[in-house]
């Protein structure tokens, strides 16, 4: 296809997530809302109250902000993105999609961007709510911008290859609950790795979420456990790989084509 | 004659991971303009050759081109020019009728504002207008497949396919349909049509293919395959019960009730030399008809043969 007629059909997919991202969202956006001001009230102001500084200036509830908004921007990025493109495959509209002219890479970028703008709205639901608790300082606008882009597109194309794969609504069910859950746990979003003994603390290092969380930490608060050149080559290294495996899915029509 | 087809199939094959093979080399031709029926018994590879043109199957084997563009070598320009009203509803029922059109003109590249216009045509051309900002799954059946030829008609495609499109509809509803359809195809679109309507295949198709067993047994003009039915069986209604039937040469009449025959002729007798022998044995006759729908007729003869056939 032409490039403008890539460009509208990228468009159509776009504007068909956002409006059922906002259609449906009490399912979308107010639960993210509901649980991460559940997580300052307990942890950041009723434990964190008991905790006071883990670095010098710094507060608990404020060490916990930017490691609830990834939280909020991988689950939500996911979640998206596998429910959606996997309805699509469960109602067979999906077939309208792949029986168009549009290339492969139309339908990967649509589905991400959507669940891209998906993240972006709620992470900054989660840090306006945030708001309400302490006071937010941008110290690196750019590399706070750009992880939370980075992380919330390497989550969706993970939901996309989840979505493809699922043949049944438990197989998008599992990966966030056995997997994301976990990862996103340890991943330093309560603690500084660096707390921990050996050999955790190395076991950590080997969970890409620390450097996704640690490197949007570094954005708002100045501090991270790990470098940031680690950071943002775990995260453009999980996308390319990612978009590589969305990509190889879609051509040979895995789970899409008989 | 348009010297680049509209469709051509050549030695095009589908075996499924399971080992099912749906078609073992197919080959068949459809002219531009064409009002085309494929026929076929449940599982005789219809819907896999139908799958195949709108790549959503994977052929194993041989090739289909679209206008001269291949469906497996260059699969976006293929897409450009088929419209596919498949036979499973594939639509997100939540959406609302308009937004469903528009969406779809849309992954073709056709810029909204045409788009709307477009939606607006087809919906009002199918009379789903007034149903078209109220979701989806609100529609009733026959709506539903209504919409499904809206939307495959957004990208004003050069060859349509319609897997069963009347499948399940009331009568007046499928002659609406079967309108439209001849409609579009009178102002210049090619048409492929699936059904187990054989009465709606013999008034709408000018050609047709038999399918089975993944091979084609049959492709030719629908008058040439309507003029192999040598025998036909008329249904005929008395005015009043005959004691005894008569004997007619050539003719095998049978009583179904007390006022009702039928007679089984071969086609190189005549129904006058019928008329005649019944008139002198004083039996009246008030009205006639066929006993089944000839292409029926000849449809089951074809698939009863089998492999043979082919």
């Amino acid at each position: 296809m032409p490039s403008s007629a890539n460009l509208i059909a990228f468009h159509t997919i776009t504007r068909r997530e956002v409006v059922r991202i906002l259609r449906i969202w009490m399912q979308t956006l107010l639960p993210s809302a509901i649980t991460m001001t559940l997580y300052f009230v307990i942890f950041g102001r009723m434990v964190g109250s008991r905790i006071g500084e883990v670095a010098p200036g710094i507060q608990y509830i404020d060490y916990i902000v930017p490691g609830l908004i990834m939280m909020a921007v991988i689950t939500n990025s996911y979640g998206n993105i596998s429910s959606s493109f996997f309805g699509a495959k469960f109602g067979r509209h999906v077939e309208e999609m792949l029986a168009s002219p549009m290339p492969a890479w139309v339908i990967l970028a649509g589905y991400v961007t959507g669940a891209l703008l998906r993240g972006l709205l709620v992470a900054a639901i989660v840090l306006a709510i945030s708001l309400f608790f302490t006071r937010i300082h941008l110290y690196h606008p750019w590399i706070t911008l750009s992880t939370v882009l980075l992380t919330s597109i390497v989550f969706s194309l993970a939901g996309f290859a989840n979505a493809v794969w699922a043949k049944k609504f438990d197989d998008i069910a599992l990966v966030p609950t056995f997997v994301l859950a976990p990862l996103t746990y340890l991943g330093g979003v309560f603690y500084s790795v660096d707390a921990l003994g050996s050999p955790w603390r190395e076991i950590s290092h080997a969970n890409p979420i620390l450097y996704m969380v640690n490197a949007f930490r570094y954005g708002l608060l100045g501090i991270s456990d790990v470098s940031l050149v680690a950071s943002f080559a775990v995260m453009i290294g999980l996308a390319v790989a990612l978009a590589a495996i969305g990509m190889f899915l879609l051509h040979r029509g895995v789970g899409l084509r008989s | 004659m348009n010297s680049v087809p509209a469709l051509d199939v050549v030695e095009l094959k589908k075996t499924y991971a399971n080992g099912v093979e749906a078609l073992k080399g197919i080959s068949l031709t459809v002219q531009p303009g064409d009002f085309f029926a494929l026929l076929g018994p449940n599982g005789a590879g219809k819907s896999t050759l139908i799958g195949i043109l709108s790549s959503l199957v994977n052929a194993t084997g041989g090739d289909a081109r679209v206008f001269g563009v291949s469906v497996r070598e260059q699969r976006s320009a293929a897409m450009r020019l088929i419209g596919l009203v498949p036979q499973e509803l594939n639509f997100n029922l939540f959406e609302k009728p308009f937004d469903i059109c528009v969406n779809s003109a849309g992954f073709y590249g056709i810029p909204r504002g045409v788009a709307a216009e477009r939606a607006e045509k087809y919906l009002k051309q199918l009379v789903l207008w007034e149903k078209a900002f109220q979701p989806a799954r609100a529609m009733s059946g026959g709506m539903k497949r209504r919409l499904m030829i809206a939307r495959a008609m957004m990208s004003e495609p050069k060859l349509l396919i319609l897997d069963e499109p009347t499948a399940g509809v009331d009568i007046e509803i499928r002659r609406s349909m079967w309108k439209f359809i001849s409609g579009i195809n009178a102002a210049g679109t090619t048409v492929i049509l699936t059904t187990h309507y054989l009465e709606e295949a013999e008034q709408l198709c000018r050609n047709i293919a038999i399918i089975d067993h993944g091979r084609i047994i049959e492709n030719t003009s629908m008058k040439q395959l309507l003029s192999k039915l040598d025998v036909e069986t008329f249904v005929l209604d008395l005015a009043a019960p005959v004691a005894a039937l008569p004997d007619v040469a050539g003719v095998a009449l049978s009583r179904v009730d007390e006022v009702t025959i039928e007679a089984e002729m071969s086609r190189e007798h005549d129904l006058n030399s019928l008329f005649a022998a019944l008139s002198a044995h004083g039996v009246t006759v008030r009205s006639m008809r066929n006993k089944a729908n000839r292409l029926e007729e000849l449809f089951v003869r074809l698939v009863e043969r089998g492999p043979q056939a082919a």
